[in-house]
């Protein structure tokens, strides 16, 4: 009941932080130099052309009024038309976003199953080779920029030994338009289509460890720490001189207490990988909602820049939530008080 | 009493740390018949908590090491015996009452789960069998045992839906899960208010009697020596300065360093009172 009401009490100020977040946007969108109409028309159109878009954008008008007009939009789901592609910045986003989350959930699965483990056995061998090798892997992981770590990948895996693709979700030969979900991991299942999954896979794979290292750092080290710091707790020493086996000490009562500190690093890399995906997309040609929204900020294009913020920022909230809703189940403390 | 249920002969172990080896325990000797209620006094550092810690086979090896000494359960050398052996008597014939309720329970884990994991692999170790259903069962009577008024409720909690004398309780539950014949109790209560550290003492005292368990009382807390025990070893600097009849050593300590023990005892009276803690149980 009481985590109930403390979730309540997240919903609400998630809804504030979501408007603050409208208004600075929309602010620093209308701030920042260039005109988005002289920018979409280009420099060889008159003057004239240009006062008619400013006119039809609504751009003339005082700011409140184009904030009004936005938030009115929203109201209806309708994000308005992009100036980049000419198409309703809603089904840019549809057919984008699908994509990049394909990636982050693949990005963060990769990240947590492989940094967890990392994080266990440094701390279950601490100060021994398993720990050094852990935190030296975890030190380079984090601080290879994700860029340099998929033209690195990109090279080794599909130049030299040529066994995964380079670029793209699928194969160009290959038909398959994706249903419900928009992840063709998931989608190509859903279909009975086991050549399409396997293909969508291979896809996914360089872009998702590319970005996944730095998270993935982070985990093992967050992971490493938190055991350590439990693993000298009175309870865990009880739990020896009950007898209690080894195996069962660390991966029951060290793990399930050390897993909050991870869960929320986790939740907030799956919200910012979601804008910050791009350097990644770039490389090898994803076309996800991170890509696009570098191009519409280039751009000015104030519509599809927006529209990218305020998915990602709805996005964000949504997982935070998720999250805080997880470590609820995984540390009852959170559940009984209702707050950390 | 060389057939006692416990005994540590000419115990030595020495902690080596940066590079420096210290000698933490130098010849210590204590013998616990089968139903005796004995003490170990001393004062921080004076190597009680070592000593016990050895007995339960607890010492991490680095930095610890046993020089020299045996420590017989039963007339067999827990030093030497195989790991497995040793194993089989930890937490069922030999138990441990933990000293913090509030830091020896997993706050993520309800009782009934913690106490039916100590339990399952208690009873693997011997060689028994329990369905899941005749574990809890188990619990839930132990939880009785204990004076919990409704031990399905208790069981079902998180130790944080429980107060510190419940925990504690809970505590020593766990330590008679399987009817182990040696409690060891490491300071029970020190973290409790008088009044429930008071209670717990008499509980844990009166469970001792009616189960004819032996119970070694590791404190520094005469007053808890005093109501807990009739034979009191007291430790200084890593060996026993004196050990008699807990009631003899009151009215005539004979080691200065006991003297100096008991005369630091703070009083509220003019008149001579010994600990605090216990008296009024």
């Amino acid at each position: 009941m009481e985590f109930l009401l403390f979730l309540f009490r997240r919903i609400l100020w998630s809804i504030l932080v979501l408007v603050g977040l409208s208004i600075v946007i929309f602010a620093i969108a209308r701030v920042v130099p260039g005109d988005p109409a002289r920018m979409a028309l280009g420099p060889t159109a008159t003057a004239q052309q240009v006062a008619d878009l400013q006119e039809k954008l609504g751009l003339n008008k005082p700011i409140v009024e184009q904030y009004g007009m936005f938030i009115a939009g929203l109201s209806r789901g309708d994000l308005g038309r992009s100036l980049l592609t000419e198409r309703p910045v809603n089904d840019d986003i549809r057919d984008t976003f699908a994509a990049t989350f394909e990636l982050v959930l693949a990005t963060i699965t990769l990240a947590f199953v492989l940094g967890v483990p990392l994080g266990v056995a440094a701390a279950r061998w601490k100060d021994k080779w398993p720990d050094t090798l852990v935190r030296v892997l975890a030190i380079f992981s984090a601080v290879t920029p994700s860029f340099f770590a998929a033209l690195l990948l990109q090279i080794l895996a599909g130049y030299v030994l040529h066994i995964l693709p380079t670029t793209g979700r699928l194969p160009h030969n290959m038909e398959f338009v994706a249903g419900i979900t928009g992840l063709l991991t998931v989608d190509s299942l859903l279909a009975g289509r086991l050549d399409v999954f396997g293909e969508a896979l291979r896809h996914l794979l360089l872009p998702a460890t590319a970005l996944a290292l730095a998270t993935m750092g982070q985990i093992a080290r967050i992971t490493r720490s938190s055991m350590i710091d439990v693993a000298s707790q009175d309870y865990i020493e009880a739990s020896r001189a009950f007898g209690v086996p080894e195996p069962i000490r660390v991966f029951k009562y060290m793990l399930r207490p050390s897993f909050v500190p991870p869960l929320t690093i986790l939740g907030l890399e799956f919200a910012s990988l979601i804008g910050n995906a791009f350097v990644v997309e770039l490389v090898f040609a994803w076309p996800g909602m991170a890509a696009y929204g570098i191009r519409t900020i280039l751009q000015k294009d104030l519509n599809a820049v927006m529209g990218v913020v305020m998915v990602s920022g709805v996005f964000f909230v949504l997982v935070n939530l998720l999250i805080d809703v997880l470590v609820g189940f995984v540390d009852p403390r959170v559940r009984i008080r209702g707050s950390r | 009493m060389a057939d006692a249920l416990l005994s540590v002969r000419n115990l030595s172990v020495q902690f080596t740390t940066y590079g420096q080896t210290n000698p933490v325990l130098k010849g210590v000797s204590l013998d616990v018949p089968a139903r005796s209620q004995i003490a170990l006094v001393g004062e921080s550092g004076s190597g009680k908590t070592v000593t016990m810690r050895a007995i339960m086979g607890l010492l991490r090896s680095p930095p610890a090491k046993v020089t020299s000494g045996e420590i017989f359960y039963d007339g067999r050398d827990l030093l030497t015996m195989p790991d497995r052996e040793r194993l089989k008597l930890r937490g069922t014939a030999m138990s441990m009452v933990f000293q913090d309720p509030m830091s020896s329970l997993n706050p993520v884990f309800t009782i009934a789960d913690q106490m039916g994991t100590i339990l399952k692999y208690a009873d693997r170790r011997l060689g028994r069998s329990r369905s899941g259903r005749e574990r809890m069962a188990r619990v839930h009577e132990v939880l009785g045992q204990v004076r919990m008024r409704d031990p399905e409720r208790v069981a079902r909690s998180y130790p944080i839906m429980l107060s510190g004398g419940m925990r504690q309780r809970v505590l020593i539950a766990m330590a008679l899960l399987s009817e182990p014949k040696l409690l060891i109790a490491d300071e029970p209560g020190t973290a409790l208010d008088v009044t429930t550290q008071a209670q717990i003492l008499k509980l844990l005292k009166d469970l001792v009697e009616e189960r004819g368990l032996a119970l070694l009382m590791i404190t520094h807390n005469l007053g808890v020596v005093r109501e807990t025990s009739n034979y009191v070893y007291v430790m200084n600097k890593g060996v026993v300065v004196e050990h008699r009849p807990t009631a003899e050593l009151f009215e005539a300590p004979r080691d200065d360093y006991t003297k100096a023990l008991i005369s630091a005892v703070p009083r509220l009276t003019g008149g001579t009172s010994f600990g605090n803690a216990g008296a009024a149980a």
